[in-house]
């Protein structure tokens, strides 16, 4: 599908979600509780068929964390941004997206780990890299006095 | 014949003869059992560190690459500084093995080629041991050395070793029954166990030929079973470092992991000796009927120099292996020992009995 | 015979435990310091728990405070062995500043980066070969791959991690040798290759080790996003350059190799054949390569626009995305490095249950693991 096409087909499918062409890819935001449905909509919908998650990434804004889905189709071959912002920094929390691609589990616990996203009905949901002690490094609040050099 | 001049007999008689003229019988025995133990105690580590060296240098030429180069002209005396290194290594004991078992494990290894290479002829009167069952005493002794494995595994209490040991448990039963099989074949050709007339009987053609292809398969049997039963490349899973980090020789150190790498290869030693013995006629020259010019110019060579040729050159095949194969898996390990090798075997002892049988052997 | 049926009875209720080793942070077969806490019963595989972070590095934290410029010599730390198609990344802030790139860069990229793919598969098969048993095929990989790393060297001034690619251009022009030399390794490497099939991929024990073993499906690839040489053996299309070419790989013409088995023997299969396809890009375009500036025109500082921007490579172990968010700054908000290695690594626990430790190791070897890759 086209840009174009797809921008059509998700704004009437998804009313509710913001959706603007971005300055490569259509890039949706959704409202967290709708989180799940949608993607789940995403991947079973034949028009979309996002059965292949690229990327995910968290991202960590003043207000909030934004928590970023590069989905792609294999077969219609077309990618959507799907985006997401948790409910303030104090503490965060999503629901999974690993029961519709596996692939999530791990890098959902990744941004638990860099950025301290919390994940719903999370089958593993422990630090990936660090231990549990350590803060969110990924957080622009993070101080690490010994290993960060600030100029 | 013309080689009866390299016969060690006569040496060995005056030896003999002349300590009895001058000590009792008692210390006559005591005195030549310590020679010729210290004799195969020299003879098990300068061998034991030559193979290493060979098996390094061949390694390498199969590796496009020199070697030991550095100490010693070629290198020659790596293996002799490796093993004083080994000697002077801490040993390391870990705290929750079963010391008893653990210290025990390596002796147990060790001991197992020193009671094998016992047997073995080395030249015309160069054996120390001449039993009537000498065949059978040597499958019954090599399959001692599956008790240390398997000590060694159980006693270093880490899981690695534990899979190794369990691992070459499982690989040497199975695998001693080929090696037992092929050599019954070629027992019945005899129609001894005795040693020194299996290889008496080769003066004229040695066995592989005189067995027609019985014999060739019972060979390369032989061959692929003692290369399993030794737990080398490609069966070396006992060890198999990319999967168990060393197997079960994981846990020890210093002179103790020097006895598992010594026996290694005297086991190999052993192995190529008894396919030498039993199927390329021992010490006997190379003879070709009716070209007597040419079996005369062969008996000039020496049988010492025969039998080390010949044992030399399976060693050689079997390194060949190794550095050429990829590992197998244990269960195919397993299948190929149970679901081919075996039935083969079996056939073949037929095969070997009717031919017997008809009297087409000589 | 009672007695006997009461010990098989009693016998039945006898279970072997399950039990837990770890294979790594040090172990032969995980290469480098990736830990996998493997559930075994007997030799049975069960479960595979990856542990990662030993050599975590914090990149991404560290992307935050350099400037564009300087942040590619980062990605070729991540997985060393693509270090020239990791530094093409920045093919994203090039795209982002809509700098047109001269035609030259993309050629000398693009040459590189399958220089850098073959040196890297040449890496790859002398390690599975190890890792099967089979330690001879260590030496002839290395002693090729040997070649390519003299050609960097003489190109760049680095055999590993090449810095090459900067944004706009590339940092040096080509050495004069270059084009002969490349063409020279061609030509030696073409008669090489079948040698690797001689010596491994034809043995039996080989075969017998790989085929069959460790299946990954299609759907499964898909989900888990295993891509590059893995996830194509199990049929997923996913081949960077052919679906969103970037460089000069709209010029040139090559097959996605694609295979449906997905097991052990089509991976490594699947490599050998992308050697193949990498000489002929290189043959394609060593000839071509047209006069003109090796770099475009950049400013001492480099300010990307506020937005938020996505490119993928194809490294040598897959897709390599990098998403960077920019606030307009000389350095950017946050960069994301969606690393081959780390989706694929997860796949593993899916596929290699039920095999034997031996094929675990297997596998993983055909996975073409690189760690700083996964831990970044």
């Amino acid at each position: 599908m086209t840009h174009e096409e797809l921008t059509a087909y998700l704004s009437s499918r998804f009313p509710a979600a913001e959706i603007s062409q971005g300055k490569q890819y259509v890039e949706m935001t959704v409202a967290a509780s709708d989180l799940h449905s949608v993607a789940q909509q995403l991947k079973e919908a034949k028009e979309a068929a996002f059965d292949y998650m690229v990327c995910l990434s968290g991202v960590d804004y003043p207000d909030h964390i934004k928590v970023v889905y590069h989905l792609e189709s294999t077969s219609l071959q077309h990618l959507l941004v799907l985006k997401v912002k948790t409910d303030g920094r104090e503490n965060p929390v999503l629901d999974t997206l690993s029961d519709l691609w596996p692939t999530a589990e791990f890098h959902e616990r990744e941004v638990y780990d860099l950025l301290g996203v919390k994940f719903n009905n999370h089958p593993d949901l422990r630090r990936l890299f660090l231990d549990d002690t350590w803060g969110f490094p990924l957080r622009k609040d993070y101080v690490d006095d010994v290993h960060i050099v600030s100029r | 014949m013309a080689f009866e001049k390299y016969d060690f007999t006569p040496l060995t008689q005056s030896i003999h003869q002349g300590l009895l003229e001058n000590v009792s019988p008692l210390m006559t025995m005591i005195i030549e059992w310590t020679i010729i133990g210290l004799l195969y105690l020299v003879f098990v580590a300068v061998f034991g560190l030559f193979l290493v060296y060979a098996e390094r240098k061949v390694c390498a030429a199969f590796q496009q690459r020199l070697g030991p180069m550095r100490v010693g002209p070629w290198g020659l005396l790596q293996t002799i500084a490796d093993f004083i290194k080994l000697l002077m290594k801490e040993l390391i004991q870990p705290k929750s093995v079963d010391s008893f078992l653990y210290n025990l494990a390596p002796f147990v290894v060790i001991i197992v080629p020193f009671l094998t290479i016992s047997v073995l002829p080395f030249a015309p009167g160069l054996q120390s041991l001449d039993f009537d069952i000498g065949v059978f005493f040597v499958t019954a002794v090599s399959s001692v050395g599956v008790i240390g494995v398997l000590l060694a595994g159980w006693a270093s209490n880490n899981k690695y070793s534990l899979i190794g040991g369990m691992r070459s448990g499982a690989q040497i039963v199975s695998y001693e029954l080929s090696v037992g099989m092929s050599l019954i074949t070629m027992i019945i050709l005899a129609g001894t166990m005795q040693i020194s007339e299996i290889v008496e009987l080769q003066r004229n053609g040695w066995f592989i030929f005189k067995g027609h292809i019985p014999a060739v398969i019972a060979f390369f049997v032989f061959v692929i079973a003692g290369t399993a039963e030794t737990n080398r490349g490609p069966f070396d899973l006992a060890e198999a470092e990319s999967e168990l980090t060393a197997g079960f020789h994981t846990e020890y150190s210093g002179i103790k992991f020097a006895f598992f790498f010594l026996a290694e290869y005297i086991n190999l030693f052993i192995v190529s000796a008894m396919a030498v013995t039993v199927f390329l006629g021992g010490w006997m020259p190379f003879h070709v009927g009716g070209w007597d010019g040419f079996n005369a110019i062969m008996d000039l060579i020496p049988g010492l120099v025969w039998f080390f040729a010949k044992v030399l050159g399976i060693i050689f095949l079997i390194m060949w292996f190794k550095w050429t194969f990829p590992r197998l898996r244990i269960d195919q390990i397993l299948t190929l020992e149970w679901k081919y090798l075996l039935p083969i075997n079996l056939f073949n002892i037929l095969l070997m009995a009717f031919i017997v049988l008809m009297g087409w052997h000589w | 015979m009672a007695e006997l049926k009461e010990i098989i009875i009693s016998s039945d209720n006898i279970k072997t435990d399950e039990y837990l080793v770890n294979m790594g942070p040090q172990h032969p077969s995980t290469h480098g310091v990736l830990r996998l806490l493997v559930k075994l019963e007997g030799e049975i595989v069960h479960n595979v728990q990856p542990h990662v972070g030993y050599i975590h590095s914090g990149i991404e934290k560290m992307t935050e405070s350099l400037s564009y410029t300087q942040i590619p010599h980062l990605t070729d730390r991540m997985d060393y062995l693509s270090a020239h198609m990791n530094n093409e990344a920045v093919v994203c802030v090039e795209n982002a500043l809509e700098v047109e790139v001269p035609e030259r860069v993309k050629y000398i990229r693009t040459i590189m980066a399958e220089l850098q793919r073959i040196a890297s598969h040449q890496l790859w098969w002398c390690a599975t070969g190890m890792d099967l048993g089979a330690l001879t095929t260590f030496f002839y990989g290395l002693r090729d791959r040997e070649d390519i790393l003299d050609i960097f060297e003489e190109t760049c001034g680095a055999r590993l991690t090449l810095n090459y690619s900067l944004p706009g251009g590339v940092m040096f022009d080509i050495h004069p040798n270059f084009q002969n030399r490349v063409k020279t390794f061609i030509k030696k490497f073409k008669k090489i290759l079948p040698e690797y099939d001689e010596l491994l991929t034809g043995n039996v024990i080989f075969q017998e080790r790989s085929k069959g073993i460790g299946v990954l499906s299609k759907e499964d690839a898909i989900a888990f996003g295993v891509t590059g040489p893995s996830g194509r053996a199990s049929g997923f299309s996913c081949d960077v350059r052919k679906h969103q070419p970037y460089s000069a790989y709209p010029l040139v013409k090559f097959n996605e190799a694609l295979g449906t088995e997905g097991d052990t023997f089509r991976r490594y299969q699947l490599r050998i054949a992308e050697m193949w396809e990498s000489m002929s890009i290189i043959e394609q375009l060593i000839d071509n390569i047209p006069e003109g500036d090796y770099t475009a025109k950049m400013k001492g500082v480099i300010k990307l626009p506020e937005g938020e921007f996505f490119q993928r490579v194809e490294t040598a172990r897959g897709e390599l995305g990098v998403y960077i968010v920019s606030d307009g700054k000389k350095n950017p908000y946050r960069v994301k490095f969606r690393s081959p290695g780390f989706s694929n690594l997860f796949a593993i626990n899916h596929i290699a249950k039920g095999w034997k430790i031996a094929d675990l190791v297997a596998i993983m070897a055909t996975f073409d693991l690189v760690i700083p890759d996964i831990d970044r």
